[in-house]
């Protein structure tokens, strides 16, 4: 990719980004609080050191996993709604395995904690995998119907058989201590432990290089890749459509499984019910912002981790915005880079009277 | 089961069946002219926070509920300019509104009533909660009738199915398509209206929950047509009657109950039921060459 | 009635029309005339205002106007019915021809009333349809009709048809032409879009022959030949010329025997279709297209539902009926598919992974454990390879597919399929929108294959084309091979016959 096509590359995102600041702003400025302070308490503690930088990592790691499940889908031309779904069966899955083997020392536990989450994701992913290549249903309404199914069993289970007594909430009984992931404050000196942010944090970017290297360099990738592109051209290729639907929902199921690395081994040590922030939905702007490329993921989540950070602070610190302003602010990205039309026929405009 | 079929159970299923009808017909208008519309939760919130907030500083529910219908107009508007002018994937310009509304009220609350995101209650007086209802099923034979006998349901269907045809013929689809986006807005607002001062009597953070995709479900189990469509939506208003009665008498957990939609949806859609067959052109966005 | 005055019109770099003047006189059939990818169809889009001429005049009943849409189109009496019908196909006849301009009040509309004033239509012109029919319960024949009272009940006074007859049966050509005329009789003007010689001298009173964008000639119908018309539609004397040895076949590579295919509406696409191909020789098949030449060379390929296929395809021996394309592009068969954008190329990708399409699951391409990895310096060195010996310009495999011209997507996709050696190479429409430059490398490249001992089977719609290039010749209608003949020994005539079944109109 040379220098051009990359500059290119980030502009629209960087256009839609800004055009959803804007209108942000206006809101911000109707609801009768000053935009750019605003913005500057947003942005300014999600920066602080400690803690602005460490829960801006904490939130932007399951946004990591769930912009690569959507970014994965989407390369074979498929639209993952379902990324909340297979995060929380995964999540529930693995506080489950947690709980039942609790007495496994770490090095076991961990290992089937982590099996657990990709595998249990990967399987409620393949479901509409599996019913659009058998049966032509569209994965778009099959995931949004399995999510809302994903969130009723994983609270049928949790409130019938893993409740602990007496509890208000609706949330299982803790994992084992082996299942417990480290947190970056173990190792990383002047970094609090209080702060969740975990190794979840570095196996996100390791699965990023996998999922690199994956899609372009393997010829699993290349036949997924084939096939969003060009399904005919795929089949002619000599590859089967529907395997690779299968597959890449699969994939795409067990990265958003990914999620309960961080927010079950790493922060709550349980299940808890509605745990996911909208992580899932998040997930596909961040894709989209992303361009569906690992790098891009990374940034956008780190984008919109900060927001989430930076949106607590909006909360308490202005008179009048809440932090619902991020949801907005996300919202508006990706309805502004899904009509990227908006400003590519502007540039083209200008380009032609140029 | 005696017990369980009574006239109130009957009333509460019709009463739970009104938002999703509504956001269903609305749906039906966006979608048989070909553009996918799952915004309907996005315009359900849309039109339940502007009823309860234009209904509590008017002291009028009409109002809200007109300003209501303005509203959903409006985001639906959005909607419609992303996918129809700037050719936006329509799932994911649906998704997007989805998000702002999931943030958007709760933003526009705070600053109201600072609250953290309902309204204020509204006293009884200032609730309409028969008409949206009445409203809802005379929407029924109406939308048959503008679908088979109208000019406009003549162009909904042809641009839903083959737009270029419904162009060369002189058709302007881009108009047909807004028309048909504004129409779900407005209905599924008078949904959202219901919720809020109809069935309740003020707003509640993310208070559709859910009941837009619902009403997308049952229009996929209805075919895209409106009397099918009516009865899947009963069928689900019964589902949620039932949960709602059920809960703590039954053994059934209740959400067993609450799954049921989701569950046939999916089974209608892996053909195991019929086969509901989509309008053709739905979610193609259409460029005039 | 209609004039076209220097029309010219641009597509990015291609000029599609070059200055064209076109005058057609009321009452009369007009026939425009050309090869693919002449300019025809473009000018007769831009008289409709489905196109905007980038600069010449439009003239009207003698009246200069502008046609920027076909609503513009319709108002000055111009109908017009395309190659692919403009028909919503859930709807019903009535339905679909008032579309637009809807009788009655907008709350109400008056379809009884459309239905009588459309079976009257019809009646006038002989045409049996029934208002009230849905669209996908006709046959295409009479879908074709459909179009025809669309236009009409706009009251058109004049009609054009972009290749009328390419879907159509030679019977149902016989009708529409008896249609055509009576139209004539009634006053109307009929512009008829073709590129087929015997259907515009039996149809029309002018023609006017159209080459590279350029209009080349404008004859009385009477008054001139098949030949001269040949002549200037393609600029020299002989078509198409391929200097090639004879053949010198050895043994049988592909054996099809008694293949059927029945598609998922139950119609027989293909009808105990047998014949085989040997090393070292060119079969063409001939025939109209839409007679099972595309589900011909699919059902080899392997890329039809397997449930719909019966009967024998033996490779070297071998069954290789039950194999997916994958399986048999491992067993030697390559593909030049007639599609090269929908199925040859992945236009997004760059021209290094276009060249793996159907290579990327073996070695030396795939290496390593499970053969996963792809192989870089194995993609590079076949990406040049490929680039290289088919003279792909330019030779940049990074660039996207997208970019190239067609002539070289076509070169790569050829270069793609020939690399491995293959044993058996079904090529469809192989130079179908590509320049002459292409067409002679590409014909050449065919050839040599050949003498290499590859066994070809060449489908396409010239006929000038399959009988200049197969050694051995199949006729196809209607999914039957209907006859053998050598291209060398047998006149053009006399092919068309078998393929018209005798029947030309």
């Amino acid at each position: 990719m040379n220098l051009k096509k990359s500059l290119r590359e980030l502009t629209f995102p960087l256009a839609a980004v800004a055009a959803a600041f804007v209108v942000g702003g206006l809101l911000v400025l109707a609801v009768g609080d000053h935009p750019l302070l605003t913005y500057e308490l947003l942005i300014g503690s999600a920066l602080t050191w400690p803690d602005g930088i460490g829960y801006t990592i904490f939130y932007a790691t399951p946004l990591i996993f769930t912009g690569l499940a959507v970014a994965v889908a989407f390369r074979c031309g498929l639209l993952n709604i379902g990324a909340e779904g297979q995060l929380t069966i995964a999540a529930f899955a693995t506080a489950w395995v947690g709980i039942e083997l609790a007495h496994l020392p770490a090095v076991l536990l961990l290992p089937l904690c982590f099996a657990t989450a990709i595998v249990a994701g990967g399987a409620w992913g393949a479901i509409p995998g599996v019913l659009k290549a058998r049966f032509g249903a569209h994965e778009v309404i099959t995931t949004i119907m399995l999510n809302f199914v994903a969130v009723a069993l994983a609270s049928y289970v949790t409130q019938y058989h893993y409740k602990p007594v007496g509890d208000p909430i609706l949330e299982t009984v803790p994992i084992g201590a082996g299942g417990h992931i480290p947190r970056l404050g173990t190792f990383v000196p002047g970094f609090p432990e209080r702060i969740p942010a975990s190794i979840a944090f570095l196996v996100a970017l390791v699965v990023c290089v996998l999922v690199y290297l994956f899609l372009w360099r393997t010829r699993w990738g290349f036949e997924i890749r084939a096939t969003g592109a060009s399904p005919p051209a795929a089949q002619y290729g000599g590859i089967k459509i529907g395997r690779q639907v299968v597959l890449a929902m699969a994939i795409s199921g067990a990265l958003a499984g990914m999620v309960a690395i961080n927010e079950v081994l790493g922060y709550r040590y349980r299940y808890y019910d509605s745990f996911s922030a909208g992580y899932g939905f998040t997930g596909i702007a961040v894709a989209l912002l992303g361009r569906n490329h690992p790098l891009g993921v990374v940034i956008a989540s780190l984008l919109f981790g900060a927001l989430l950070r930076g949106g607590l602070f909006v909360d308490i610190f202005t008179q009048h915005v809440s932090k619902d302003l991020v949801m907005v602010l996300q919202g508006l990205i990706i309805l502004f880079v899904a009509a990227e039309a908006l400003f590519r026929d502007r540039f083209a405009a200008r380009r032609a009277k140029a | 089961m005696s017990q369980i079929l009574t006239v109130a159970f009957l009333l509460s299923s019709l009463r739970l069946a009104t938002p999703l009808l509504l956001a269903a017909l609305g749906g039906l208008y966006s979608e048989r002219s070909g553009v996918i519309n799952i915004a309907l939760e996005a315009l359900l919130l849309a039109g339940a926070f502007t009823a309860a907030t234009v209904t509590h500083f008017s002291g009028n529910p009409w109002i809200g509920l007109f300003a209501a219908i303005v509203a959903g107009v409006a985001v639906a508007f959005v909607h419609g300019v992303a996918c129809i002018r700037f050719r936006a994937d329509q799932v994911v310009s649906g998704t997007a509104l989805n998000i702002v509304f999931l943030g958007l009220p709760q933003l526009l609350a705070g600053a109201f009533f600072a609250s953290t995101g309902a309204t204020p209650q509204l006293p009884k007086g200032q609730l309409l909660p028969f008409t949206p209802m009445v409203i809802a099923f005379a929407l029924v034979p109406i939308s048959w009738y503008v679908l088979e006998r109208t000019r406009f349901g003549l162009r909904v269907r042809a641009v839903g199915e083959n737009p270029e045809a419904a162009d060369t013929a002189g058709v302007d689809v881009a108009r047909v398509r807004y028309l048909g986006v504004m129409l779900s807005g407005a209905l599924a607002a008078i949904g959202g209206a219901y919720l809020s001062i109809g069935q309740a009597s003020l707003f509640t953070r993310n208070m559709s929950a859910g009941r837009g995709f619902i009403a997308l479900a049952a229009l996929i189990f209805g075919n895209w047509r409106p009397v099918p469509t009516m009865l899947a939506c009963l069928l689900f208003g019964a589902a949620d009657a039932l949960s709602i009665q059920m809960q703590g008498v039954s053994r059934v957990p209740v959400q067993f109950i609450q799954m049921i939609p989701y569950v046939l949806t999916l089974v209608v859609l892996a053909g195991f039921i019929g086969k509901s067959r989509a309008p053709r052109a739905l979610g193609l966005p259409y460029q005039k060459k | 009635m209609l004039e076209l005055r220097n029309i010219t019109k641009r597509f990015g770099n291609v000029l599609a029309n070059d200055s064209v003047s076109v005058r057609v006189e009321p009452g009369t059939i007009h026939a425009i005339v050309g090869e693919n990818g002449a300019g025809k169809s473009t000018a007769m889009k831009i008289a409709y205002g489905f196109y905007t001429a980038d600069s010449g005049e439009i003239l009207v009943a003698g009246q200069p106007r502008q046609i920027d849409s076909p609503h513009d189109a319709i108002a000055l009496g111009i109908g017009m019915v395309h190659q692919h019908f403009m028909l919503v196909e859930p709807m019903t006849v009535a339905e679909n021809v008032v579309l637009g301009i809807e009788p009655g009040s907008p709350w109400k509309l008056d379809m009884p009333g459309a239905v009588a004033k459309i079976r009257a239509l019809s009646q006038q012109l002989g045409m049996a349809i029934d208002p009230t029919a849905k669209i996908e319960t006709l046959a295409v024949g009479q879908q074709q009709r459909v179009e025809l009272l669309k236009a009409l009940y706009r009251e058109a006074k004049l009609l054009i048809l972009d290749e009328p007859t390419a879907v159509l049966s030679p019977q149902a050509v016989g009708e529409l032409f008896t249609i055509l005329r009576q139209m004539r009789e009634q006053g109307k003007t009929v512009v008829i879009v073709t590129h087929k010689l015997s259907e515009v001298l039996a149809i029309s009173d002018e023609v006017t022959v159209m080459r590279d964008g350029k209009v080349v000639g404008n004859r009385k119908t009477a008054e001139t030949s098949a030949a001269e018309l040949a002549r200037l539609m393609v600029g020299r004397d002989v078509l198409l010329r391929v200097e090639k040895p004879p053949a010198k076949p050895i043994g049988a590579v592909l054996a099809v025997s008694g293949l059927t295919l029945v598609d998922e509406d139950g119609h027989r696409r293909l009808d105990d279709v047998s014949f085989d191909v040997r090393a070292g020789e060119i079969v063409g098949v001939a025939g109209i297209e839409g007679n099972g030449q595309t589900e011909l060379i699919e059902a080899l390929a392997g890329l039809v539902d397997a449930g719909e296929v019966t009967g024998s395809v033996r490779l070297l021996d071998q069954e290789v009926g039950s194999l997916d394309a994958r399986a048999r592009r491992h067993r030697g068969i390559a593909h030049v598919p007639e599609d090269r954008h929908r199925r040859g190329l992945l236009l997004d990708f760059d021209l290094a992974e276009n060249c793996i399409l159907g290579a990327a699951d073996r070695p030396p391409v795939a290496v390593g454990p499970a053969r996963a990895w792809l192989s870089r310096p194995a993609i590079h060195g076949r990406c040049t390879r490929i680039l290289n010996e088919h003279d792909v310009r330019p030779p940049d495999r990074t660039l996207p597919a997208r970019s190239l011209s067609g002539g070289n997507q076509q070169k790569l996709v050829m270069g793609r399929e020939l690399t491995d050696g293959p044993k058996l190479l079904l090529v469809a429409q192989p130079t179908r929108g590509v320049d002459i430059g292409g067409i002679e490398f590409i014909h050449r490249r065919l050839v040599e294959m050949r003498d290499k001992g590859c066994a070809i089977l060449l489908v396409s719609s010239e006929l000038e084309e399959v009988t200049a290039l197969a050694d051995r010749l199949l006729v196809i209608r209607d999914g039957k091979i209907v006859g053998e003949v050598d291209p060398a020994q047998t006149s053009n005539e006399q092919i068309g016959l078998m393929m018209t079944g005798g029947a030309a109109a």
